[in-house]
C-alpha cells in the first residue's frame, strides 16, 4: 500500500533532490547535451560575488520576515483564540489573504503602491506615496510587508490553535495568585507557545528560502539585483541564463540550507515532538 | 476580579475585552481588508477613469467591461486547465498518501515502514521548489513538456510528504479496539482500510484535499518552467501575463485578480471551518 506513494516521491521528489547535485557537477544550456563539468561550477559559482548577495539578501528577508511576522502572529493568535462573536468576524476578514495566490498578490500590490496612482494618492498621505517598488532599500521593505501580509493569518492560526489548547487551570491559578494580564501572557502564553514558536519558525525560515513567485512578479528581483534572493537567482541563471550547473550549485545550496536551518530549529526545540512539522509552506 | 472569576467559572481570562490586542487587530483588519476593499471596487471601474478618480473611491458609473476582457481573454481555458491540473494532481495525492499513512501506522514497527515513514519526514524539511531544474529535465525526457501532466506529477510527489504526516496523525487516533474487531471478523486489511480508517478520517480527509488544492491551484514555478503554450496556461501564469500585456489596464488586471480567487472564496465560505480547524490540528498533534 505504501508502493504508488513511494513511487511517485521517488521519481519527483528523491531523484530531483539527487539531480540537483549531479547537475551542478554537468555543463547543461537546458536543451543541448549534458556533459561533465566536474566541479568547475561549484569553483567559479564560490568566487562570484552575485551568489553571495543574493546569500546576504535570502538572509536578509528570512530575518526581517520572521521579527515581523512572530509578535503580530502570537498577539493576533491571543486575539482570535477568543470565543467572543466579534473576534470571530475579525477572523473570517483575517484570513482572506490566505486564499490569494502570490501572484495575484504580488500583481495587486503592484499596483497599490504605485506612488501616483495608489494608496498615497487616494489616502492623501504623502508619505505612502514613495517609490516602494524603485528605490532599493524600499523594495526589500516592501517585500518583507507583502510576505508578511500573506503569511501572517497561517502562522495566526496556528497560534490560535495552540492557545486554546492551553489549560484554563493555568490562567485561573495565576489569577488567584493576583498576576495581571501582561504577566499572565509572559508567564503562562509565551513558555506553553514554545513548540508551536518553534514549529512556526521553522516554516517561516524554510518556506522563506523559497519566495521565488511573489518576488519574481513584483520585481523580477530588481532594482538593481536589490531583491534578487537565491530562489530567484536560480531560476534567472538556470532558466534566462541558461546555465543550469551554476544554477544547480544554487538549488544545492538552497536544499543543504533549507535542512540545516530545519535540524538547528528542531535542536532548539530540544524535543523530537514537533520535529515532524517541517514544510516549506 | 475574583468575584467575577467566582461568578463565571468557566470564563476565560483572555475573554475580558483585551485592549492592545483589540486595537492590534483593528489596525490588522485594516491592512487587510483597504488592498481587498481597494481590487473589488477598482475592478468594476472603467479603464478610462481609473487615471482621473480617487484610487480609494467606489466607481460612480460600475462597469463589467473588464470582466467582459477577461472572459474573452481565454481565462475559460485557464480556468479549466486549472481545475484539470488540481483535481488530477489532488484526487491521487490524498489517495496514495491515505494508503501509505494508513500501512505506516498499522505495521508501524517494520524496518521497511520506518524508513518509509522518515524519507517522507525528511521530504517536509527540504525546499521542494530547489528540486525545480531536475524536475524539467525529467519532464523533457518523458517527453511532457508543455502538457498538464507535467505540471500533475511533480504536484503529486510534492504533496505528499505533509499529507501522509496529517493523515497519519489522525489513523493514529482511532482506537485499536475497532481495528481488532474488524480483524476477528474476518476482514482483510484493504478491507479495514476503506471500511473502518476511511470513514473514520473523513474529516482529515476533507482538510489535507482542501489544503493541497489550494497550493496546487495558486502554484506558479512549476507551470512557469514546465509550459509555453498559451493552451496549456494555468490562472497563475495566465494573470501574471495577462498584466504583462494590459499593465496600464488596471481595473482589467484587478478583475482577472478577483476571477481567478473567486472559486477559492466560494470555498472558503462553504468550508471554512473545516479548513482552518483541521490545517491547525495537523500542524499541533
Amino acid at each position: 500500500m505504501t508502493i504508488p506513494a513511494l513511487a511517485m516521491f521517488i521519481a519527483f521528489g528523491i531523484v530531483p533532490l539527487i539531480g540537483v547535485f549531479w547537475l551542478s557537477m554537468q555543463n547543461w544550456n537546458g536543451i543541448g547535451p549534458i556533459t561533465p563539468a566536474g566541479l568547475a561550477n561549484w569553483s567559479s559559482m564560490l568566487v562570484d560575488p552575485t551568489l553571495y548577495s543574493a546569500l546576504w539578501k535570502t538572509f536578509v528577508v528570512m530575518g526581517l520576515s520572521w521579527a515581523v511576522q512572530t509578535p503580530i502572529s502570537i498577539l493576533l493568535g491571543v486575539f482570535i483564540a477568543g470565543h467572543q462573536r466579534y473576534r470571530a468576524v475579525y477572523a473570517v476578514f483575517f484570513f482572506i489573504p490566505l486564499l490569494l495566490s502570490s501572484a495575484a498578490i504580488s500583481i495587486a500590490f503592484k499596483a497599490l503602491l504605485d506612488p501616483n496612482f495608489g494608496l498615497g494618492a487616494g489616502l492623501g498621505i504623502p508619505w505612502l506615496s514613495q517609490n516602494w517598488l524603485g528605490e532599493p532599500t524600499l523594495a526589500m521593505a516592501t517585500v518583507v510587508f507583502i510576505v508578511s501580509w500573506q503569511f501572517i493569518p497561517f502562522h495566526s492560526l496556528l497560534y490560535q490553535g495552540a492557545i486554546r489548547q492551553i489549560p484554563t487551570s493555568m490562567y485561573e491559578a495565576a489569577q488567584i495568585d493576583g498576576a495581571g494580564r501582561l504577566r499572565q501572557f509572559f508567564s503562562i502564553t509565551l513558555p506553553q507557545l514554545k513548540y508551536t514558536i518553534i514549529t512556526s519558525s521553522t516554516l517561516m525560515v524554510v518556506g522563506s528560502l523559497t519566495f521565488f513567485d511573489l518576488i519574481f512578479v513584483l520585481t523580477a528581483g530588481g532594482p538593481s539585483d536589490a531583491t534578487r534572493v537565491l530562489a530567484l537567482d536560480m531560476y534567472l541563471r538556470g532558466f534566462r541564463g541558461n546555465l543550469m550547473g551554476p544554477a544547480s550549485v544554487i538549488a544545492t545550496i538552497l536544499v543543504l540550507l533549507g535542512l540545516a536551518l530545519a535540524l538547528l530549529l528542531r535542536r532548539l526545540g530540544g524535543s523530537d515532538a514537533n520535529a515532524s512539522q517541517l514544510e516549506g509552506a | 476580579m475574583s468575584a467575577t472569576a467566582r461568578d463565571a467559572p468557566r470564563s476565560r481570562q483572555w475573554e475580558r475585552p483585551n485592549i492592545p490586542a483589540g486595537v492590534l487587530s483593528t489596525i490588522w483588519l485594516l491592512i487587510v481588508m483597504v488592498p481587498v476593499y481597494w481590487i473589488v471596487i477598482t475592478s468594476f471601474k472603467s479603464s478610462a477613469n481609473y487615471y482621473s478618480t480617487n484610487p480609494m473611491l467606489p466607481p460612480v458609473d460600475p462597469t463589467l467591461d473588464n470582466y467582459h476582457l477577461v472572459i474573452e481573454s481565454d481565462f475559460i481555458r485557464y480556468f479549466a486547465n486549472s481545475v484539470i491540473v488540481t483535481v488530477g494532481a489532488v484526487v491521487p495525492a490524498v489517495v496514495m498518501a491515505f494508503m501509505c499513512a494508513f500501512a505506516i501506522v498499522r505495521g508501524g514497527n517494520s524496518r521497511y515502514l520506518r524508513g518509509v515513514n522518515a524519507l517522507f519526514l525528511m521530504g517536509l524539511a527540504i525546499p521542494l521548489q530547489a528540486t525545480i531544474i531536475p524536475v524539467y529535465l525529467i519532464v523533457i525526457r518523458l517527453e511532457l513538456y508543455d502538457t498538464l501532466q507535467a505540471l500533475i506529477l511533480p504536484s503529486i510527489a510534492f504533496a505528499l510528504p505533509l499529507t501522509i504526516l496529517i493523515l497519519s496523525n489522525f489513523i493514529r487516533d482511532v482506537p485499536n479496539e475497532l481495528f481488532e474487531s474488524m480483524r476477528l471478523d474476518g476482514s482483510s486489511e484493504w478491507g479495514t482500510m476503506w471500511r473502518l480508517a476511511f470513514p473514520l478520517t473523513k474529516p482529515a480527509l476533507v482538510t489535507v484535499t482542501i489544503y493541497q488544492a489550494l497550493q496546487v491551484w495558486n502554484t506558479f514555478l512549476l507551470p512557469l518552467v514546465l509550459t509555453q503554450s498559451p493552451d496549456k496556461r494555468v490562472l497563475p501564469l495566465a494573470l501574471w501575463s495577462f498584466q504583462g500585456q494590459y499593465s496600464v489596464n488596471i481595473p482589467a488586471v484587478l478583475a482577472s485578480v478577483l476571477l481567478t480567487t473567486l472559486p477559492i472564496l466560494v470555498l472558503y465560505v462553504v468550508g471554512r471551518r473545516q479548513l482552518l480547524s483541521g490545517l491547525t490540528a495537523g500542524f499541533s498533534k
